[in-house]
């Protein structure tokens, strides 16, 4: 037997014409296909994506400030503040720090966007303060991905977020123990480094917007 | 093999080395719903079906992102089967398969946002689910359009049912919920470990368990008939 187990007339003969050109023309030809067609559907679903972003900023911005009368929006450039951004960067990924104002034109607090390593993945979450008291005016969590029934809680138990309200960041500390101390809070028990992870990223918040603020106000700014 | 034992329909289309034996169309859809499932029976796809399956809403949107993917790309290569050379059609397939999958992710990310927030990297990760490029080399790369839908539905519908059942079951008992919903009402406590994956582990193997003593019960009872 000459290996022939198909009862095939003869061994398998090569496509006629799958010579190297056609192979690479082959892949080259779908491949811009699917280039094109993905190239359109990213500028379609572009905007919608963004705007879902903004708006989740947006909601996020007004529930740690207490929803104030009008917000003001400084953007960073290079280690300072601006109340515009330079030509050609984008207003949506530059960094931000949303100023809320009630209606007397008094500020009552900052808000900004600061991440540090969780438990299972990075912990981003937008901190709401106040640069003068260094007290916070509450927190949301943006992005997390916790453990299901421990970890995320920080974002789905309302009473751990309620916990942080009014605390005072000189640094921020946290108790397994229910504590009346004004810069320390209760960890969320079985979520131990989850709880820390929040605490981390307030304390990184304020200590590196609070600079940044007392800069721009020194400058003139409100 | 004789020119006369071949029908004209076999003549006109060349016979493809390996090519699924012609049935009918009803057979082609429901064969993946049933005797051959991909999670239940030919045990294919469980990487997502365990990772995501703690939410009844996950399991939903993960199956239609699967059913697009699958739909879509068995049509194509279906219909490209003649054109595509033998030598590079695995990297077509995946060109065509990783092109539906960033259109399924990127639609998903513009109208579900929330929901494509918690499949995360898992709608990504269609690209290399193997019951997807498992049938468009047996079978959408042998068969005419019609046939490859048939079974890219039937496939997708039986992934889709298999992902619902363990993630209803994993959020009704882990949670008390589904979809959201309360169904045992404030007094329950719900049973973490089942969210977690630990508890897809034991849900899957006490499916598998359901499975296998149907099937042999099945298959006792045909061989009571034939005695």
């Amino acid at each position: 037997m000459s290996g022939h187990q198909h009862g095939a007339p003869a061994a398998p003969t090569p496509d006629a014409g799958s010579s190297t050109a056609r192979l690479l023309f082959t892949l080259a030809f779908f491949g811009s296909l699917a280039g094109a067609v993905l190239a359109y559907t990213y500028q379609k679903t572009l905007t919608p994506i963004r705007k879902f972003a903004g708006e989740k900023v947006e909601i996020a911005v007004k529930e740690v400030l207490g929803s104030p009368a009008r917000l003001d929006t400084l953007f960073l450039v290079g280690d300072t503040l601006s109340r515009s951004v330079p030509a050609g960067v984008d207003k949506l990924e530059a960094v931000k720090v949303f100023i809320g104002i009630n209606d007397k034109g008094e500020r009552t607090g900052v808000a900004v966007e600061e991440a540090a390593p969780g438990f299972a993945n990075e912990v981003r979450l937008m901190v709401g303060f106040d640069p003068a008291t260094r007290a916070l005016t509450g927190f949301k969590v943006l992005a997390q991905s916790e453990t299901p029934g421990l970890g995320d809680k920080i974002q789905k138990d309302s009473s751990f977020v309620a916990r942080f309200v009014g605390k005072l960041v000189t640094p921020l500390k946290g108790d397994k123990n229910q504590t009346t101390d004004p810069s320390t809070v209760q960890t969320i028990t079985g979520a131990t480094i989850t709880s820390k992870a929040v605490i981390k990223v307030i304390n990184k918040a304020v200590d590196t917007w609070k600079p940044r603020l007392d800069a721009y106000a020194k400058e003139g700014g409100q | 093999m004789t020119t006369e034992a071949l029908t004209t329909a076999e003549a006109a289309e060349p016979i493809v080395p390996g090519a699924p034996p012609p049935q009918p169309l009803w057979l082609d859809f429901w064969r993946g719903i049933a005797d051959d499932n991909p999670v239940m029976i030919q045990m294919l796809g469980l990487c997502p079906a365990m990772a995501i399956s703690n939410q009844l809403a996950n399991g939903l949107g993960m199956g239609a992102a699967t059913i697009f993917v699958l739909v879509c790309s068995s049509l194509l290569i279906s219909l490209l089967r003649s054109v595509i050379p033998t030598e590079v059609r695995l990297a077509t397939y995946i060109l065509i398969i990783a092109t539906f999958v960033t259109i399924s992710d990127l639609v998903m990310q513009a109208y579900f946002p929330l929901l494509s927030k918690t499949l995360g990297p898992f709608v990504p990760l269609i690209v290399v689910n193997c019951i997807i490029l498992g049938r468009a080399e047996a079978f959408a790369g042998k068969v005419k359009p019609m046939r490859a839908m048939a079974d890219a539905f039937g496939m997708g519908i039986g992934f889709t049912l298999a992902l619902c059942t363990i993630s209803a079951f994993r959020e009704l008992v882990g949670s008390g919920m589904l979809l959201g919903y309360s169904i045992f009402g404030p007094n329950y406590e719900p049973w973490v470990f089942m969210i977690m994956p630990p508890g897809g582990f034991l849900t899957m193997g006490l499916m598998f368990l359901v499975m296998g003593w149907w099937s042999e019960r099945k298959k006792a009872k045909l061989a009571g008939v034939a005695a």
